[in-house]
């Protein structure tokens, strides 16, 4: 094996590096949240103005809050009165800032008793489960049947003026529902393969809930706990306003309103000010708090891949030429098709320049790692693409007609006629609310237009057609009362109802148990022989490859590395990543043996170098592979590979 | 331990659940024998619902046992309280297949690791450091890593990571779930040489549950094939793989495709008369008393719907579980 000296590759087959990954914003803190949502921003913003000029009210108010100017009573908004005055002359915006002292005290006690409750009750009866759950239930329940205004009444007239009982009260029977939210949240998280680990380790119940659950629930409950202040503060100036918590005249938000009220024919103004910055904070905590709910979800749903703002731009790569839309003998043909996600400032290629040709009655399939592109090639051919991926070049040519052009009614009409789809997941592919023949029969109704007669026995035909025994009793079955092996066999059923020419099956069987996929693997190649349709199918497993496949298309970081005869390729692969998969497999090693690996890992998806994507990962990378862009070379028999060392790689007996 | 002492041992384990019905019950587990010497890997294969998981969870404390016993380096273990677990934990640990769900999204790469050392009272920053950095080393990860949330990372770095967390304390034997099926292939094969790497490095022993026999094949000593909740078979994981003495063994190993396409294709044309492709029956119930494979056997003759089949000693030293060993070899000639 020659040694090329000035190789400027990553040798160290174990080491992992991550530098250049950015997964966006995993940790989620309150400053990250309020950056990313401006709103959230001017709502914080506006909530700690305001709890601020509460607190620092003897030195911010510009008078005391009772302090009388008869003559400029009732004024309305002056130089001297900023947000007018009232009756009897006392500063609006003083009595404001007064009057948050009494407020904010009164909601954070009620937001604190429910949190208080809520919290360790809601994580311990999701926990533990049983006897206890249930008694939380129960209480819960019960609780949640009293009418909080009414009770809260109550209370304050057992302890006249008192808010702290009144709020306490408020913060007690707004606690059951938390609890409720706080337990839902607790099931999924106690089961959780991070709390078994911690469990096996030796972890105890309290730390497991404090170390584990607390950090899973604490969004949730800072985002009702931001809807329960809204609603604390609503009571508050309810009670204000009934003069309950407050004497008539006091600087108190309810009694503001109050009087504002009665003056309204006088001064109109005054209800302004009071009325509008309790209707303001309401608004803000509740937008608050969906800003948080919004961003701790994206949080969870933000994984690397697609998402993640990678370092090179969008750019094309030279292209060899000999890939022209030819005379057409060929049923599906992809013509430097690529495929883009848009991000907030560019678009990042998931699929490359790729031109592949499914000829009649041929199984091609597409093989590659995750984030090589293989799905989102055969989703752009259905255009299922999701909402943030186009095609942003390249053509698409379905029995000689440019499909990529087609308006999505024309596209429609050939979709259900040409193509049919087998999804990875069988379950996903089957509503549960529908039975299996209803699903079907509309299917059918839809590509012949039978009637229901028609439509059944074109539905029995389709299900002996995937060799189903008993096709009478499953037509009146749901999905979830049959096993993942028959519900992959009834997708294939509904792919076929209206008798395409290409079945598109992405990932048809990795779901499935080995003695199922063996049996899904041969239904499809007997179907494949009795309605001579083409087969493309996206796959990671060689096995299935090898079992399949007429021809087969190697993916790595979007662009085609390999394409060969299936039996030509496992034979004797050009391309050094499709040998080093096909060496790493480990049905092909010796026990005792390591395995010989590729080291490191396919470059994701917006961090793709311009020179050859797999020379970091490649043991024969020289100088000419980092030079720049490696073109798709075209070889003997029909095989394609992108290495540009392929000749002198055959020549030293590695290829 | 010296090499070739029993570590792990399981004796007649049976873990039922409640049925969906009231009253009945699901024999998740039925009588399940096993052992593992130390510095030795044991295969456990079989097909979703086989009860190869519930084996690990039974071991780690996590199932409901309804009989049997199981002992770890020569104490019963069958049912410890939480606390006992925790001395436990020095000798046993675990590795999940999801790697995104065996980490806790919203703690650091290092909290996670440092657990089972905080556990066990070492709460000096200073050594918590440094063996994280060796055991990040380990698995090959660079130690600026500690500070990181497991979102940032791959499939296969998470995958590290768990691993880490499981070597940090210097177990002895490792159960190993299904942990290399969520990877690509040649992550999948940085992580098997990791783990084999490991095991000849610290004398590590691995209950190590696939459904990809070739996995098995690969990395285990011993194999035990699970269907239903029972043995198939045991033995040497190499024999067994080249000469199965159960059908369901031979079944298994016959539908995992061989990568190559000669191969393959000339493996299933010798195969297409055996049994019409299209038997996927609605349910797979069988006789409680009798052999839970006989409905989908070929070979199932009368005996096997009605009589439970006892575990036979096999020609190359392993157990079969089959009325009809050894002469099902022969028919399938």
């Amino acid at each position: 094996m020659n040694k090329h000296s000035p190789t400027p590759v990553n040798p160290n087959a174990n080491k992992v590096t991550t530098g250049t990954e950015n997964a966006g914003m995993q940790n989620w803190s309150l400053g990250r949240v309020l950056l990313h949502k401006p709103l959230a921003l001017i709502c914080g913003g506006f909530l700690l103005l305001v709890i601020l000029g509460a607190i620092f009210a003897p030195l911010v108010a510009p008078y005391p809050p009772n302090a009388l100017d008869l003559q400029n009573a009732l004024s309305g908004p002056t130089a001297h009165h900023l947000l007018g005055s009232d009756e009897l002359g006392r500063d609006v915006l003083s009595r404001l800032l007064y009057g948050g002292r009494r407020v904010f005290p009164g909601v954070l006690e009620g937001v604190l008793t429910a949190l208080i409750l809520a919290v360790p009750i809601g994580i311990l009866a999701g926990y533990f489960g049983g006897i206890l759950d249930r008694l939380v239930g129960a209480i819960t329940d019960a609780l949640l049947s009293i009418p909080t205004i009414i009770l809260v009444l109550v209370v304050i007239a057992i302890f006249p003026k008192n808010s702290h009982a009144a709020m306490i009260t408020f913060g007690t029977l707004v606690s059951p529902g938390l609890i409720r939210i706080i337990r839902g949240e607790t099931l999924p998280l106690k089961d959780a393969d991070f709390v078994s680990a911690a469990r096996v380790t030796g972890v105890s119940d309290l730390q497991i809930m404090i170390r584990h659950i607390l950090p899973g629930v604490i969004r949730i409950v800072i985002v009702q706990g931001s809807f329960i202040a809204a609603s604390a503060l609503g009571y508050m100036v309810a009670l204000g306003y009934l003069g309950l918590i407050a004497s008539s005249g006091e600087a108190e938000w309810g009694q503001m309103v109050a009087s504002a009220g009665a003056l309204l024919n006088r001064q109109p103004w005054l209800l302004v000010p009071s009325g509008g910055l309790i209707g303001l904070i309401v608004l803000a905590f509740t937008l608050f708090g969906n800003a948080l709910r919004d961003a701790s979800a994206e949080t969870i749903a933000a994984t690397p891949g697609p998402v993640s703002r990678g370092s090179s731009p969008l750019e094309r790569t030279a292209q060899p030429q000999g890939f022209s839309p030819g005379p057409s003998n060929k049923l599906l043909s992809l013509i430097n098709l690529s495929v883009a996600f848009s991000s907030r400032s560019r678009d990042i290629l998931a699929v490359d320049n790729i031109s592949f040709d499914v000829n009649p009655s041929e199984i091609v399939g597409l093989v590659g790692e995750s984030g090589a592109g293989k799905s989102i090639t055969s989703l752009a051919i259905l255009r299922l693409l999701p909402n943030a991926a186009r095609i942003v070049n390249g053509q698409i040519m379905f029995d000689g007609r440019n499909i990529t052009g087609m308006n999505d009614s024309e596209f429609d009409r050939l979709r259900g006629s040409s193509f049919g789809l087998v999804s990875q997941e069988p379950g996903t592919s089957l509503d549960p609310a529908f039975t299996v023949g209803s699903q079907l029969g509309e299917l059918v109704h839809l590509h012949d237009g039978v009637n229901r007669k028609g439509s059944r026995s074109r539905c029995l035909d389709l299900l002996n057609q995937v060799r189903i025994r008993k096709p009478e009793q499953l037509l009146t079955m749901y999905p979830h009362e049959i096993s993942g092996g028959m519900a992959q066999r009834v997708a294939i059923a509904m792919a076929l109802a209206g008798r395409p020419k290409l079945l598109i099956a992405d990932e048809p069987t990795s779901a499935l148990d080995v003695t199922v996929q063996k049996e899904i693997l041969a239904l499809l190649r007997q179907l494949q022989l009795e309605t001579k349709m083409s087969v493309l199918i996206v796959t990671h497993n060689f096995g299935a490859v090898a079992d399949l496949c007429d021809r087969v298309i190697v993916l790595y970081a979007g662009q085609i590395f390999e394409e060969a005869n299936v039996f030509e390729l496992f034979d004797r692969p050009l391309n050094p990543y499709t040998k080093g998969l096909l060496l790493a497999n480990p049905s092909n090693a010796q026990p005792g043996q390591p395995l010989p690996i590729i080291p490191g890992r396919i470059p994701s998806i917006g961090s793709w170098p311009t020179n050859c994507r797999f020379a970091e990962r490649c043991p024969y990378a020289a100088d000419e592979c980092l030079a720049g862009p490696i073109p798709l070379l075209a070889l003997e028999s029909e095989r394609k590979s992108r290495c540009i060392r392929v000749d002198d790689l055959r020549k030293e007996g590695i290829l | 331990m010296s090499e070739g002492e029993r570590l792990l041992e399981v004796r007649g384990l049976a873990v039922y659940y409640h049925g969906r019905r009231r009253g009945s019950v699901i024999k998740a587990l039925d009588c399940i024998d096993l052992s593992l010497e130390s510095g030795t890997a044991i295969g456990v294969v079989g097909e979703s619902g086989s009860g190869k998981s519930t084996l690990a969870k039974a071991i780690l404390g996590l199932a409901p046992i309804h009989s049997g016993s199981i002992k770890l380096a020569g104490k019963d273990i069958t049912s410890l309280k939480q606390r006992s677990r925790r001395e436990l934990s020095r000798i046993l640990q675990v590795v999940f297949q999801d790697p995104s769900s065996s980490l806790n999204p919203y703690i650091t790469v290092g909290t996670t690791i440092e657990e089972p050392l905080r556990v066990h009272g070492i709460n000096n920053r200073e050594e918590l450091n440094q063996r994280i950095a060796k055991a990040l080393d380990q698995v090959g990860l660079s130690p600026d890593v500690v500070n990181r949330y497991p979102g940032q990372f791959s499939g296969g770095q998470k995958q590290r990571i768990a691993i880490a967390r499981a070597l940090i304390i210097n177990p002895q034997l490792i159960i190993c779930d299904e942990v290399v099926s969520a990877l690509d292939l040649s992550i999948q094969a940085q992580i098997l040489n990791l783990l084999a790497d490991l095991q000849k490095s610290f004398q590590l022993s691995y209950l190590f549950i696939s459904h990809d026999i070739a996995v098995v094949r690969y990395i285990s000593n011993q194999i035990l094939v699970l269907y239903q909740g029972r043995v198939m078979e045991s033995g040497t994981a190499a024999v067994v793989i080249k000469n199965p003495c159960h059908p369901y063994t031979r079944e298994l190993i016959a539908s995992s495709p061989i990568t190559n396409p000669r191969a393959q294709r000339k493996q299933r044309d010798e195969r297409q008369w055996e049994r019409p492709s299209g038997g996927t029956s609605f349910t797979e119930e069988f006789n409680e008393n009798g052999c839970p494979f006989a409905p989908r056997c070929q070979f199932a003759i009368d005996i096997c719907t009605i009589e439970r089949p006892p575990l036979k000693f096999t020609d190359d030293g392993g157990f079969t579980a089959c009325h009809r060993y050894p002469e099902w070899q022969a028919l399938q000639k």
